[in-house]
């Protein structure tokens, strides 16, 4: 039991990942469910939903990375992401390389990709550094669409079928093991990574960059380091969605991408590593509820013969869980799940 | 010779719609430092307001126009006081992130109930406001756009030097602290600039509708647009809205025309990242901006 307060001693306690034994089972207990139960008892649509959820929530760490740890908005991880799939994409196709070689080549590609963009950000901050990652994805999702030597413009590529160590990878199944063994991974990276001197630095020049500077951190070659990590999780994730999916063409890479990631990381909770998989989970399950209930009330009675449209109630109900996440609890889910925690915790004496 | 006169009149005429519907944006961030994402759905409320009044309820032109004017002015006061005010002294990351959220919920709203279908205004234009001379060619529209822009442009100028409200704006853009100290009501300084900046871009709406047609994806992209628009103008500068949008415009149709169409729309943020990296506080804004 925790009783109320900091009674820590050591800087050991200090940095550790899990503070009792109660949280580190049940973490062991949700990853062997994960392992063993959902794949065989989720239908494939389900197992669907798992791995874009997985996927996204790769994504999402990487830029909770930039934005949440470093303090630097970026508003191009759509595209960043888009990098990376194609990156993945011609890799495979252009060089035969191994699937297992595409993803984390792909990812070092976005990475760079990532850090050429992210040279602004040596002399701007803030706002100017937000509209400069703004026309960044534009730049890219320009190049995406007509560099057609290399990305095929609006045709697209196809992917030869994944395999994996020689074994084929087919359907949905397979690809839920690979992503998340994948997510577990990056997951481990970037808890560890904040413990490091890395991490530390960053969250030294989110907190104030000119005392960071003042403490001998070399901020752009931090900031810098920052872009290019969270790029190469947008990029690994995007190659592995390329896989996933098969055929990629550069439409969805747009900053309305982008724009979801953010609000993931703000739902789910800035300078959170679960909370970027809260977010990831809690927008994609809005996005597959709402495009539920638009099916169901398309085809219900009342709609249907009356004019109004009712898809782009999707787009309301987005705009609106941002909205009220900011007003009510910008520190979003990772806190609300907090709070609920403690007040397990402490119950009956919760305050 | 012919085909540059023609770009040349083209990308006037663009440029200053740009730089009209800059105006709003900069008037926000002025007063109150928000970078306003949600200002093309903004701009796309006044065209429908005005679609509404005009083609739903046939009100008489004039009326119709003044009528959408005071329904941006409110929506503006209301968007300040519901969303915007309980977040003043938040993290920049909130406020740019809620008028994201506040574009997808007005977007969404319009599609709701407009779709997403083309609307045209009635004609009603009279005929002399263009001009038909040899090569050059202006449409009515463009001749009214520039009286509206211009009318706009010195009333809003006499407002901030003259009024006794323009002059508190001019303050708390000048220093909000020492504004709060010598007595000017901040707060409905913020909520008053939403509302003349909601004014101008339903106004720029409606003048983008009366030219293109009314469509929520098109008005909304200018939103977009804006930006490279106020960095090059700089982005506490309103004449340099207007400025920075006429160059885009010029540019973005020259590059149209002479060097190739599909490049035209991402020009204007290649310039962009340019002037970010060179001079970030554009060519009239103030040179306050923090270095790293």
């Amino acid at each position: 039991m925790h009783p109320c307060g900091n009674f820590r001693e050591r800087y050991q306690q200090e940095l550790s990942v899990f503070t009792t034994d109660f949280g580190r089972i049940w973490t062991g207990i949700g990853i062997l469910l994960l392992i063993t139960l959902v794949p065989l008892s989720a239908s494939p649509y389900m197992l669907y939903i798992f791995n874009m959820i997985g996927i996204t929530a790769i994504a999402v760490i990487g830029l909770n990375i930039l934005i949440g740890f470093t303090g630097q908005i970026s508003l191009g991880h759509g595209a960043f992401f888009g990098v990376g799939a194609y990156a993945g994409a011609i890799f495979s196709t252009a060089l035969h390389l191994p699937m297992l070689l595409c993803i984390p080549a792909a990812g070092l590609t976005t990475a760079l990709v990532g850090m050429i963009f992210g040279i602004p950000s040596g002399r701007l901050k803030g706002l100017y550094l937000t509209i400069a990652t703004l026309a960044g994805q534009f730049i890219i999702e320009y190049v995406l669409i007509h560099w057609e030597s290399l990305t095929k413009g609006t045709m697209g590529i196809t992917l030869p079928p994944a395999s994996l160590l020689g074994l084929s990878l087919r359907g949905d199944l397979g690809f839920y093991y690979l992503i998340f063994i994948s997510l577990a991974g990056m997951v481990w990276i970037a808890v560890n990574l904040i413990r490091t001197r890395y991490g530390r630095a960053f969250i030294a020049i989110r907190d104030n960059d000119r005392a960071a500077e003042g403490m001998g951190i070399p901020i752009f070659r931090y900031k810098l380091l920052s872009f290019g990590i969270s790029s190469f999780y947008a990029g690994f994730a995007g190659a592995l969605w390329a896989f996933y999916m098969g055929s990629i063409t550069a439409e969805p890479f747009n900053l309305g991408l982008s724009v979801e990631y953010i609000a993931m990381v703000i739902i789910g909770g800035l300078g959170s590593i679960s909370g970027s998989i809260f977010g990831a989970v809690f927008i994609t399950l809005l996005n597959e509820a709402l495009r539920f209930m638009t099916g169901l009330l398309m085809n219900s009675d009342l709609f249907s013969t009356s004019e109004l449209n009712i898809a782009p109630l999707r787009e309301f109900v987005f705009g609106l869980a941002i909205v009220l996440f900011i007003l009510l609890e910008p520190r979003g889910l990772a806190e609300l799940w907090r709070i609920i925690r403690s007040n397990f915790r402490l119950w009956p004496f919760s305050y | 010779m012919d085909f540059f006169i023609q770009l040349l009149v083209g990308g006037l005429s663009v440029g200053f719609l740009y730089g009209l519907s800059a105006m709003g944006f900069v008037m926000i961030f002025k007063s109150s430092s928000v970078l306003n994402f949600a200002h093309g759905e903004l701009i796309a409320i006044g065209a429908y307001f005005f679609l509404a009044f005009v083609t739903w309820a046939k009100i008489p032109i004039l009326l119709s126009f003044l009528l959408a004017l005071a329904g941006c002015f409110l929506l503006g006061i209301l968007i300040e006081r519901i969303f915007l005010r309980p977040l003043i002294g938040e993290p920049l990351i909130f406020v740019v992130m809620l008028t994201v959220g506040l574009a997808a919920m007005f977007k969404g709203l319009i599609l709701f109930i407009w779709g997403g279908n083309l609307f045209t205004y009635p004609d009603f234009l009279p005929k002399a406001l263009g001009i038909d001379w040899k090569i050059i060619r202006i449409p009515p529209v463009y001749g009214a756009t520039l009286i509206i822009g211009t009318l706009f442009l010195i009333l809003f100028g006499l407002f901030f030097k003259f009024s006794s409200q323009g002059i508190y704006m001019r303050s708390v853009a000048d220093n909000q602290r020492a504004a709060l100290s010598l007595g000017v009501h901040v707060k409905r300084v913020f909520a008053l600039s939403w509302a003349i900046a909601a004014l101008v871009a339903g106004m720029s709406g409606m003048v983008l509708g009366i030219i293109n047609g009314v469509n929520v994806h098109d008005l909304s992209g200018i939103g977009l647009k804006v930006f490279p628009v106020v960095i090059l103008g700089g982005l506490d500068s309103i004449g340099g809205a207007i400025i920075g949008g006429i160059i885009i415009g010029l540019l973005e149709t020259f590059t149209g025309g002479y060097i190739s169409p599909s490049l035209r729309d991402v020009v204007p943020y290649i310039v962009l990242v340019l002037i970010l990296l060179l001079k970030p506080y554009g060519l009239f804004g103030l040179k306050e901006i923090e270095r790293v």
